[in-house]
């Protein structure tokens, strides 16, 4: 039976020799006995903390757990490649809010609320990361592909589930909550309601 | 430098335009900045400065009829839910019409965006019976909904971009480790090699001649027999190097020989698993 510090280095060992986020039930693996599910989590929240201060941490992903580099180290080490990773484009991006916060979608759906053509590249680029992948087909017309985002789109941002996405914004009607004007009628008259109060409010 | 803006033919802000007015000097904070064509323009709008090479940069920033829209709602600070359509549509349309004039590939979004606004815009403009009035739903919800909608998942994108993303803002660790690319090759373990030893000396005492016969045994000279018989690279059984019916002393010789070999890296033995037959191989096999 091994003590609770020497099983830590046996994780230890194999998260940081892991290719792959490891799961709970690989790392219980690594123990002749079996240790419980709680014992597990206890080992591996001590070793995390451990781990801080360091320029590497241990993370929970949706996959499982494995070590990673500390973000705010990535300036240092970008010096040592040549060129930063490019970002991706407004249309890339907003796209894939769409899927994350609305899926299982299609791409007309994504049309709708982007109101412009969702080009095949930009779905393609995303595919290629393995962030999103088809689900299924809507029982329409055409059989659209539904697409939703993957496990890996949760692992590369750091993420467990899709509960952990930053929540979506309150919208307000208007910016500096300006004080509703009454529902009217058309212009001129609403126009000029609208545009005092906005300026009252300002 | 308000007056060259507003000279030039080609209004880069809506705010140039004097139909503008009303609508962008919404956040007015009562001071008069300037007078453009004889209109009072009290706030500088942010956005006057455009250079006009940058019109198309500025233009293509927008991601669509939504995006352009919400940045003129939110620019004059007015209520989604309460559109002045009148005025919306003029700007909209005069943001399409430069869009046109440049030359730039305009969207087909862009001009179904501007039926829609136009449609909604009649349709508040038409009379309509009281009873008709209370069931029907504003024109305008329906477009409120998209941009409201839209603006939350732009908002959202933006927050997206900004968690940090494997491979951008972190790295993986990999502890180099070899991993099993090569050909696994078996382990033998001394043990392994003493119990084979052992089996075999026990078989050439059973089948013991007597022979009082003095034979100059050299080692090397098993080695150069043993390498002789693994010629050509096959493997050969570890027991079937040793005839056993000449007695133990060539055994041991040719045990010893064996060792010689292995210990020269002349040859390998290898065995799959624990008590299975060994096998001997050129180490070399293409060299002779």
């Amino acid at each position: 039976m091994l003590n609770p510090s020497e099983a830590k280095t046996v994780l230890e060992t194999a998260l940081l020799a892991a290719q792959e986020p490891l799961t709970l039930a690989e790392l219980r693996r690594l123990f002749d006995e079996d240790i419980g599910a709680d014992t597990l989590r206890r080992l591996l929240d001590e070793l995390r903390e451990a781990w801080q201060g360091r320029g590497v941490e241990l993370v929970n992903l949706a996959s499982g757990w494995r070590f990673q580099t500390r973000p705010e180290f990535q300036q240092y080490l970008e010096r040592l490649s040549h060129d930063k990773p490019p970002r991706y484009s407004r249309a890339v991006m907003e796209t894939l809010a769409i899927i994350a916060y609305r899926q299982p979608v299609t791409r007309g759906d994504i049309e709708g609320i982007r109101g412009v053509t969702v080009s095949t590249n930009v779905i393609k680029s995303l595919e290629a990361r393995g962030w999103i992948d088809t689900v299924g087909y809507r029982d329409v017309p055409g059989r659209p592909a539904l697409y939703a985002t993957t496990k890996t789109f949760l692992d590369d941002l750091g993420l467990r589930s899709l509960q952990e996405l930053p929540p979506l914004e309150q919208i307000s009607s208007t910016l500096d909550l300006a004080p509703q004007t009454q529902p009217s009628e058309e212009p001129p008259a609403a126009a000029e309601t609208a545009a005092p109060a906005a300026a009252a409010a300002d | 430098m308000i007056e060259t803006a507003a000279a030039n033919d080609a209004p880069l802000a809506p705010a140039a335009g004097p139909s503008n007015l009303p609508l962008l000097a919404g956040a007015a904070t009562g001071a008069r900045v300037a007078t453009i064509r004889g209109e009072a323009l009290l706030e500088m709008p942010p956005d006057l400065y455009i250079p006009p090479d940058a019109l198309e940069v500025f233009l293509d920033t927008f991601e669509g009829p939504l995006d352009l829209l919400l940045y003129l709602i939110r620019k004059a600070n007015i209520d989604i839910l309460d559109i002045p359509m009148a005025r919306l549509t003029e700007q909209y349309l005069e943001y399409v019409e430069l869009m046109r004039r440049r030359n730039l590939e305009l969207a087909a979004e862009y001009l179904l965006m501007a039926a829609l606004l136009m449609e909604i815009k009649s349709r508040m403009l038409l009379p309509r019976p009281r009873a008709l009035r209370e069931e029907e739903a504003d024109p305008r919800a329906e477009l409120a909904r998209r941009l409201m909608e839209y603006e939350s998942m732009k908002l959202a994108a933006h927050k997206l971009d900004a968690l940090p993303v494997l491979g951008r803002d972190f790295l993986t660790l990999e502890v180099w480790i070899e991993q099993a690319a090569v050909q696994r090759l078996p382990q033998v373990r001394t043990e392994d090699l003493i119990a084979a030893w052992q089996s075999l000396l026990m078989h050439a005492r059973m089948t013991q001649h007597h022979k009082v016969m003095r034979e100059e045994l050299s080692v090397r000279e098993f080695m150069s027999a043993i390498l002789r018989r693994l010629h050509g690279g096959q493997f050969a059984d570890f027991t079937s190097l040793f005839e056993v019916g000449k007695g133990v002393a060539v055994v041991v010789v040719s045990f010893l020989a064996l060792l010689e070999l292995v210990r020269e890296s002349l040859i390998e033995v290898t065995q799959s698993e624990p008590y299975a037959p060994i096998y001997v191989k050129l180490a070399h096999a293409q060299s002779e």
